[in-house]
């Protein structure tokens, strides 16, 4: 599973941003999130977004993953429009190509870690071994195997962290995108999961798109760009 | 593709406490359904299961019931001459000419007066009644004024234990045995000897005539004969089938089913779109999550009406058991069709609650489409940013 990035070329772009505008209404102000961005982010990149409060990072990173839409220009991600995909499409697509880790884990209480991590797989065509084979190999790698059985609730917050990062891996995508995912976690839980980031980008070639307001976070990307009232700052 | 039904039924054990006033409401609403159709299956069943199918049974054209019915002794002379008839050995005609009344009598314990169907048998008429059985006391003796009374009515009307005695027209007649119809119609009738009834009654005329043809095609003959002889105007059908029309009475009560059914139903579906409303408000994040992870509309949907389904379908089984508690449960209600106390069991079929968790799950379904609907249309973005 992960031996397949290892191989990809460093230098490819996997994400094109091109005048990427998004305009929210509030009542009848219209607010703008996003003013024009353009970006490229290249394959195995580990790119932190950062900036204030309301300056457009998480509505980026939304876009890129494909769960909003921008109100014009264009998000290429591995040469495909996201912005063209209709609902059913953009659901395939996500859950092919992009892992998720929340700032609130964002776990379904009722399953355990195991069932959890399963989840993203019943939309495969993969036998129930094969998702049995990759689920454990995903609870390993975050070094959660003995915890399969738990629920949410019997795991503390740095576990479920890894749970979550555990389900964003298991289908093998080649984009991860993290909204403030050490936002909720004590210092030594937020290093660990910020250094399995770090792992996946650097040693397992993943693309990690991270959103987070932490300079010691940011400081385990590999690029960092801050937006400031829907612009890029730098 | 769809979630796992796990999820659907972990979510709806989950917030037990919740839904356990959806389960109980849906309980309530299957429980008076089926009991209602309980009753309808018991008078039914009362019916269906009396007589002989080989006996004939002849009324006046135009009764609805025997009690209803008057024949002349002419008739009666002229019938029992045809070839069709079986004979016993003796070379009599296997036929019993009975006399039906309808006396009021009180029930135990002041609970009111109400109609009894008191019927005038002869012995060829008793044997023609094989499922008839005495289960206490003795057979009433040919020329006394004695009776013998159904051991279900006994537990219902006053001065129907043995030895005791009521008063009826002119007579004074005493309970010397009980009898059990077998769970037929017969269970609501008290028997006396044909001639005494006749006598104190000051009944000229029969009420009807139970036949046993020589065969089944003398029997179809037969009852040919007697329906297109002008002289009679007389209706001829094989027992069971007459027995089996007499549920006019259930047809009320298996309305009335239906009707409370519905009507509760209505607050059941608002019930179970509350608790399914609560369920997927306190769970928009975790929608957001499922259809993050690729999970279309669809299976958010499919998911949520399993939940609410599997609910209902607990409630179902509930309302199912407290009805089957009644099941064999005896009672009696007013017979539309001979005016008279008829006796009868619930009777909780299988059908029945088939019947009741399927309604059940109806009422879940419904209650949770529109809560499941709103829940998947929810733009993605805004279901994760809900708190």
């Amino acid at each position: 599973m992960i031996g397949r990035f290892m191989a990809a070329e460093a230098e490819e772009p996997i994400v094109q941003i091109r005048e990427l505008f998004k305009v929210y209404q509030q009542g009848e102000i219209n607010v703008t999130a996003l003013n024009g961005i353009s970006l490229d982010i290249t394959r195995g990149e580990f790119l932190t977004l950062m900036g204030p409060s309301g300056s457009g990072k998480s509505t980026l990173l939304h876009i890129i993953a494909g769960v909003d839409r921008p109100t014009s220009g264009s998000c290429h991600v591995q040469g495909i429009d996201v912005t063209a995909l209709n609902e059913s499409e953009l659901a395939d697509w996500r859950n092919h190509n992009v892992g998720f880790v929340f700032q609130t884990f964002n776990l379904i209480p009722v399953l355990t870690a195991y069932e959890n991590v399963e989840l993203p797989l019943l939309l495969t065509r993969l036998s129930s071994g094969e998702r049995r084979r990759q689920v454990q190999t995903a609870l390993e790698l975050v070094g959660l195997a003995d915890r399969q059985h738990h629920l949410p609730r019997q795991l503390s917050g740095g576990q479920e962290q890894r749970v979550a990062i555990a389900r964003a891996l298991v289908t093998d995508p080649s984009l991860i995108v993290a909204d403030e995912p050490t936002g909720n976690l004590d210092s030594h839980s937020a290093q660990d999961v910020l250094t399995i980031l770090q792992s996946l980008s650097r040693s397992a070639g993943k693309t990690v798109i991270m959103v987070t307001h932490d300079p010691k976070a940011a400081a385990y990307g590999s690029r960092s760009v801050h937006l400031e009232k829907g612009e890029l700052s730098n | 593709m769809a979630l796992p039904v796990r999820y659907s039924f972990r979510n709806a054990l989950v917030r037990w406490r919740s839904t356990l006033a959806t389960v109980l409401g849906i309980a309530l609403v299957v429980f008076v359904f089926v009991l209602l159709q309980s009753l309808a299956a018991g008078i039914e069943k009362s019916s269906g299961n009396t007589g002989d199918p080989r006996n004939i049974l002849v009324v006046r054209k135009g009764a609805t019931a025997e009690s209803a019915s008057l024949i002349s002794r002419e008739n009666f002379r002229q019938i029992q001459y045809f070839e069709e008839i079986a004979r016993t050995e003796r070379g009599e005609p296997i036929i019993s000419a009975d006399v039906l009344v309808l006396i009021n009598l009180p029930r135990r314990n002041n609970g009111g007066e109400a109609n009894v169907l008191l019927r005038g048998v002869t012995p060829r008429g008793m044997e023609l009644r094989p499922q008839v059985t005495l289960v206490a006391g003795r057979w009433f003796t040919p020329g006394k004024r004695e009776v013998v009374v159904s051991a279900k009515l006994a537990r219902r009307f006053a001065n129907f234990d043995l030895g005791e005695s009521f008063k009826s027209g002119t007579a004074q007649l005493t309970v010397v045995g009980w009898l059990d119809g077998g769970g037929s119609a017969f269970d609501s009738e008290c028997w006396l000897d044909a001639d005494e009834a006749r006598a104190i009654f000051e009944r000229d005329m029969y009420s009807s005539f139970l036949i046993r043809p020589k065969d089944e095609v003398a029997g179809t003959n037969l009852i040919a004969r007697i329906e297109n002889d002008r002289r009679f105007k007389l209706k001829a059908e094989k027992e069971v089938e007459y027995y089996r029309k007499q549920t006019m009475t259930a047809a009320p009560i298996k309305w009335l089913g239906g009707f409370l059914a519905v009507m509760m139903s209505v607050g059941a579906v608002f019930a179970a779109m509350n608790t399914m409303y609560a369920a997927v408000g306190a769970r928009t994040r975790e929608i957001g999550t499922l259809r993050v992870l690729g999970f279309r509309r669809r299976a958010v949907v499919v998911a949520l009406l399993i939940e609410g389904g599997f609910l209902a379908f607990l409630g179902g089984v509930l309302g199912c058991a407290l009805a089957f508690y009644w099941n064999g449960y005896t009672t009696a209600t007013l017979g539309f069709e001979t005016f008279s106390e008829i006796v009868f069991q619930f009777r909780v079929t299988p059908l029945l609650v088939i019947e009741g968790l399927v309604f059940a799950v109806i009422v879940g379904v419904i209650g949770t489409l529109l809560p499941a609907v709103r829940a998947s249309r929810l733009p993605v973005i805004v279901a994760l940013k809900s708190v």
